[in-house]
């Protein structure tokens, strides 16, 4: 009993000494800086979900103006893709981070590059938009309104899960996938009928192959993302497919 | 107890050590590999150096202390009363932070060891300083003048100078002391390499603040907390995905 009473005092003496000596204005900035990264990877996340949904809203309101805005909005995407770089490259050099800091900033170098690409395939889907605005609707009923949903769910999931760190939500998005590559196909073989059969709507369902298959990378990005929050969270990876491999306890 | 897989050199169990009334040690079980480097790691008062100096009885000269449990080097108990603590120094040799040469010659600092030890004849001597200063990666730049006094040599040259004089006696086990925490990063450069190619022959045990350090050299790392051994595992694992709060917590800084 005395013994243990003599360790209670001795671990408060140890404590402030921790205290004193960690927590210095070297690691508060480290903090800072590992901060100000994750939120600027949110303010991307945040930016190309928006391009995304506006390119999708251009295309069924039929609004070339709409589309033309998503894509002079890509620049501010870029640019914050390259500081984000060099942020991290300075983090790397300067902070040496170990364990969970190091994979918080891995993962982010490759988000920031998954975005930058989603921020493209955006405006893919704009550029797409200004075509098919140009000309005669197609009568067919494509699952293309249902992909965009989901593809959009899924990357505000995604960005979502990195901003809580939320394991639950990331694998959630990582369910949607495969769901996302069925509507894919299915939209393409339908668009292929069309093509076959109707010679004079080819250039309008070539398109929508185009947003199909944008749309489904955009998720294919999305669920990267979802897969690198896994990452930070439980230091293992689940890419391709690895934890659909294991056997279930 | 913590222990890791390969051949064992040090094993300790249940060891508590004593300043006086106040507990240093607590209950440390630790098995430390053969032929490797063991980083220990811990925030100032965490007992890693205490514990570095329970591994060749340097705690014994402390008024006070109070040590109880095993440490065994290979099959024999230290703290056995039958251990001559001389003859354990010869086997655990050691190197502090401050490198502390004699105030005399480079050679005579090397042969200072084996001479105490009886070996007098002068080809011998010769011998063995060559061959310990080139395994301590100092030769080619002391080999032209061995008279000279070992303090006119840079601190980084001291400290390897003391890692050839601690290896002149043949050791199997060399305990560190933060050995390159008072060098420049080229001479520290020149240390770690040593110590990397030391461990081919010799069982290493580094205590480093430096944390970057213990990252690069070591293949197994002890984190010490408050007397406590919380965590031992490889380096690679310690570093990427420790096991204990207390371990992430320490090692990337975000403590107390």
């Amino acid at each position: 009993m005395h013994r243990v009473l003599a360790l209670e005092s001795e671990n408060l003496y140890f404590r402030h000494i921790v205290r004193s000596q960690i927590g210095s204005a070297m690691q508060r900035h480290f903090f800072q800086e590992l901060e100000a990264l994750k939120n600027s990877i949110i303010r991307m996340g945040s930016l190309v979900e928006q391009a995304v949904a506006e390119a999708m809203r251009a295309f069924s309101e039929r609004s070339a103006p709409l589309a033309q805005q998503v894509i002079g909005r890509e620049q501010e995407v870029n640019a914050i893709e390259l500081a984000n770089d060099n942020a991290v490259v300075d983090l790397l050099a300067l902070q040496q981070p170990v364990a969970s800091d190091l994979r918080l900033i891995l993962a982010t170098l490759k988000i920031n590059n998954d975005l930058e690409r989603i921020g493209d395939h955006a405006v893919n889907l704009a550029e797409s938009a200004i075509s098919y605005c140009g000309r005669a609707p197609l009568a067919l009923q494509t699952d293309i309104p249902r992909m965009a949903q989901v593809t959009i769910q899924m990357l505000r999931d995604a960005i979502d899960a990195f901003i809580h760190t939320n394991t639950a939500t990331a694998r959630g998005v990582l369910n949607n996938d495969d769901l996302m590559d069925a509507l894919n196909r299915k939209t393409v073989n339908d668009l292929a009928n069309v093509i076959r059969t109707q010679p004079g709507s080819v250039e309008q369902a070539l398109e929508l192959v185009r947003v199909s298959r944008n749309l489904e990378r955009i998720a294919d990005l999305a669920t990267n993302i979802a897969e690198e929050v896994i990452f930070v969270a439980e230091a293992h990876s689940v890419k391709h497919n690895v934890e659909k491999d294991l056997p279930k306890s | 107890m913590k222990h890791i897989n390969g051949s064992t050199k040090i094993s300790v169990e249940g060891l508590n050590l004593y300043y006086g009334p106040k507990i240093a040690l607590k209950e440390i079980g630790i098995r430390i590999p053969s032929n490797k480097v063991t980083a220990l790691i811990g925030p100032s008062g965490c007992g890693k150096s205490t514990f570095l100096r329970t591994l060749n009885r340097m705690n014994d000269l402390i008024d006070g202390v109070r040590i109880d449990g095993d440490v065994h080097i290979d099959d024999v108990n230290i703290y056995d009363r039958s251990v001559d603590v001389v003859e354990l120094r010869k086997r655990v040799g050691m190197i502090f932070q401050k490198s502390n040469p004699f105030p005399k010659s480079i050679y005579d600092n090397v042969a200072y060891g084996p001479r105490i030890n009886g070996i007098r004849e002068r080809a011998r001597l010769d011998e063995i300083v060559e061959s310990t200063l080139k395994r301590a990666a100092i030769w080619d730049e002391v080999k032209d003048d061995l008279r000279k006094s070992a303090l006119a040599l840079s601190g980084g040259q001291q400290q390897r100078l003391c890692i050839a004089r601690a290896l002149a006696v043949d050791p199997e086990v060399l305990l560190m002391d933060e050995p390159a925490s008072a060098l420049d990063p080229i001479a520290t450069a020149k240390i770690e390499e040593l110590i990397y190619e030391l461990k081919e022959n010799y069982t290493i045990v580094i205590v480093t603040h430096n944390m970057q350090q213990a990252a690069r050299v070591s293949d197994h790392t002890a984190f010490f907390y408050m007397g406590e051994l919380i965590e031992f595992g490889e380096t690679k694992k310690i570093f990427t995905t420790p096991e204990k709060r207390q371990t992430e917590e320490y090692i990337t800084g975000r403590f107390g």
